[in-house]
């Protein structure tokens, strides 16, 4: 089975969630006064969930002929490409979404841009730590000085 | 008129107010290229450096500058990095991107500049002559027809995703709604579907799922396959110049989209990003054949036709807000804040009591948008340098630059999970080729569809609303046709490929 009607499956699964939901468990707990009224909060999620189980099924039976589409990147031949320096860089941004609270703005950006720039194979030390302190200071400066939103610089320990 | 608009020139081209309109176009034009910050934000930062200058025709004009370059900043990220940080600008990214990655990103920048000041100078024009006629229109539109409105808009847009693609872009705009439901609707005060997490109370962010949708999977495409942007970097970006059948090309387009996106724009609640998807997908359906399969790989047309239109509707949007005192959009009724905390009532008296605010700020239009091209074209070769930095630094700062772009909406480091996890999705998406666009355009629409439904059913008691607006019956009329023509056509295409090959 292709990966479009794959997906078209886990979409199906979500679909039918959803309308499980606002068919059956989501009116439950509706007030009285509420349920006098024309409308009620689950309506427009009913009436969504029929129709993305349709539109999944005529992908997943195969009704409507799609077309060969182009996709720049096969992926039958994933471990061909740089998968590995693609899942680094998506586990730095997970530490980095962990990291900026706790650690501060400042550490955590520059450690960000120089990590990303050194897994896709930039060794020019020199070069790198001047230019993500630079634009880290900078973006910082902008965002909390100029624009007045509030970002904590340093880390919570030393009272950034 | 003449006489207003003699007033409004004088109070526009003082000294003070030239200034206010340079700076402001400067500095929307530079925030608004930072994805996640559109017009909305610049101009509530902004609100408090325009009510200290107490001088309503300055602050408003000061804020109508910042509008406009945030949109053509906005347009600028879309262009070159395929992150659009404003709603309006999403449709600008279809055809600007894949202009810029085949070492086209002068000419994009130029035709968006030129497009952006079409659409905005031909809609100040459109202000003037129709802004009290056009009023009254707007206030024929009811719920009911704003609901059937955005459900042709969807339509069409499944309807032109490509043969054998309308079932996916159903099903992508569908998941795009119902995202759109997670989180405390605006009706009903209960939180929907967050799965007891407290973070989805608010809903999906915006900006966290256009990010998502747009820049995240592109930067993954660039990682996993090097190739583009070196390229690009050896190219001088001297290619500025549009040729002369480029430019007539182009100019039905803004001609046409000027006028349309000018009067979705005045509708409330329709705004530039309506206008831009209905822009696009209105030239892509009337384009020929040849150049239909353009769109989406680099079509001047499918740039200049949201450029102009959003920027149409960005001036329509102060058609309502000016005459009626009711904001059409979020942006205007941020203005709409600024103006009363600085004494000026907008509504209909307006034009009567303080005609040197009401004419200052249609000059200030036409001002700002000849600042803006003037500013913009000499500097379109700097600006599109982005393009040339190398692949190992350019990537690390997309990445930064989405995340910040979700974390500065909402101050909230789940946002930057959420990021994460919807850009491996829509990556997972995009090798399935499923269009990612109309899921977003989905959930755009999607809280605005479901209180302007959920409005209507309770006005009429039930969907009688559907069979006793003629409007909103023609409206869906036209939705279903949309629907229905291209899955005809490519079932008979179908058919007839079968008999064909039986005949051989």
């Amino acid at each position: 089975m292709a990966l479009d009607r794959w997906l078209a499956l886990i979409l199906l699964g979500i679909c039918i969630t959803y309308g499980y939901t606002a068919w059956f468990t989501m009116d439950n707990s509706l007030a009285p006064f509420m349920q006098r009224n024309p409308i009620w909060p689950s309506t427009f999620p009913k009436l969504l969930s029929i129709l993305g189980i349709i539109a999944a099924l005529v992908i997943l039976l195969g009704i409507e002929k799609s077309d060969t589409t182009k996709v720049e990147i096969n992926h039958r031949h994933l471990l061909d490409y740089h998968l590995f320096k693609a899942l680094m860089l998506l586990a730095l941004m997970t530490a980095y979404a962990f990291c900026l609270r706790p650690l501060g703005f400042l550490f955590s950006t520059s450690t960000f841009l120089m990590l990303g720039s050194f897994i896709l194979g930039e060794r020019k030390w020199w070069i790198l730590i001047p230019i993500s302190s630079a634009t880290t200071f900078l973006v910082w400066y902008l965002v909390q000085e100029v624009l007045g939103i509030y970002m904590r610089p340093l880390p919570g320990f030393i009272g950034g | 008129m003449l006489e207003g608009l003699l007033v409004g020139l004088q109070t526009a081209l003082s000294l003070q107010n030239l200034l206010m309109v340079i700076g402001g176009c400067l500095i929307g034009t530079f925030i608004g290229m930072l994805p996640g910050l559109g017009p909305m934000s610049i101009i509530a930062i902004m609100i408090p450096v325009a009510i200290s200058i107490g001088d309503p025709s300055a602050a408003l004009i000061l804020l109508a500058g910042v509008y406009y370059g945030a949109i053509f900043g906005g347009s600028t990220s879309s262009i070159l990095l395929n992150a659009p940080g404003v709603a309006g600008t999403v449709a600008t990214s279809f055809d600007g991107y894949p202009m810029a990655r085949q070492g086209k990103a002068g000419k994009a920048l130029t035709i968006a500049a030129i497009a952006s000041f079409a659409g905005g100078t031909i809609g100040a024009i459109l202000l003037m002559v129709f802004a009290p006629a056009l009023s009254s229109v707007a206030l024929l539109f009811h719920s009911a027809e704003y609901f059937a409105l955005m459900v042709v808009g969807l339509s069409a847009i499944a309807a032109f995703a490509g043969s054998g693609q309308v079932s996916k872009a159903v099903l992508m705009t569908v998941l795009g709604l119902i995202m759109a439901t997670v989180g405390e609707g605006a009706l009903f005060n209960l939180p929907r579907f967050t799965m007891g997490i407290m973070d989805l109370q608010s809903g999906f962010g915006f900006v966290t799922l256009a990010m998502a949708m747009f820049a995240l999977p592109e930067a993954i495409f660039l990682i996993l396959k090097p190739r583009s942007v070196d390229n690009n970097s050896n190219k001088k970006i001297t290619d500025l110049r549009i040729t002369a059948a480029e430019a007539k090309a182009i100019f039905p387009v803004i001609g046409r989209q000027s006028i349309q996106g000018f009067f979705i724009g005045v509708l409330p609640g329709a705004g530039a990003t309506i206008a831009s998807f209905l822009g696009y997908a209105v030239e892509r359906n009337i384009a020929t054949k040849e150049e239909q399969e353009k769109f989406g790989n680099g079509s001047i047309k499918g740039l200049a036709a949201p450029e102009t239109a959003n920027n149409a509707a960005c001036t329509g949007s102060f058609v309502p807000l000016l005459t009626l005192g009711i904001p059409g959009s979020g942006t205007t009724a941020i203005l709409l804040g600024a103006l009363i905390a600085l004494n000026v009532t907008p509504g209909p008296r307006l034009m009567i009591d303080e005609p040197q605010i009401f004419w200052a700020v249609i000059m200030s239009m036409f001002i700002g948008n000849l600042v803006l091209l003037i500013l913009n074209l000499p500097l379109i070769p700097y600006i599109a340098k982005v393009l040339s930095i190398p692949r190992n630094y350019l990537i690390p700062y997309i990445l930064f630059f989405t995340l910040m772009g979700a974390y500065i909406g909402q101050n909230n480091a789940t946002e930057l999970l959420l990021l994460t996890g919807f850009g491996i999705c829509a990556t997972g998406l995009k090798f399935g080729g499923y269009p990612l666009a109309p899921l977003l355009i989905g959930f755009i629409l999607g809280g605005m569809m479901e209180d302007n439904f959920a409005r209507s059913m309770q006005l009429y008691d039930g969907i009688a609303f559907i069979w006793e607006r003629p409007m909103t019956l023609g409206l869906l009329a036209i939705a279903s046709i949309l629907m229905i023509v291209p899955s005809y056509r490519s079932h008979r295409k179908n058919r007839l490929e079968i008999t064909t090959a039986d005949g051989d």
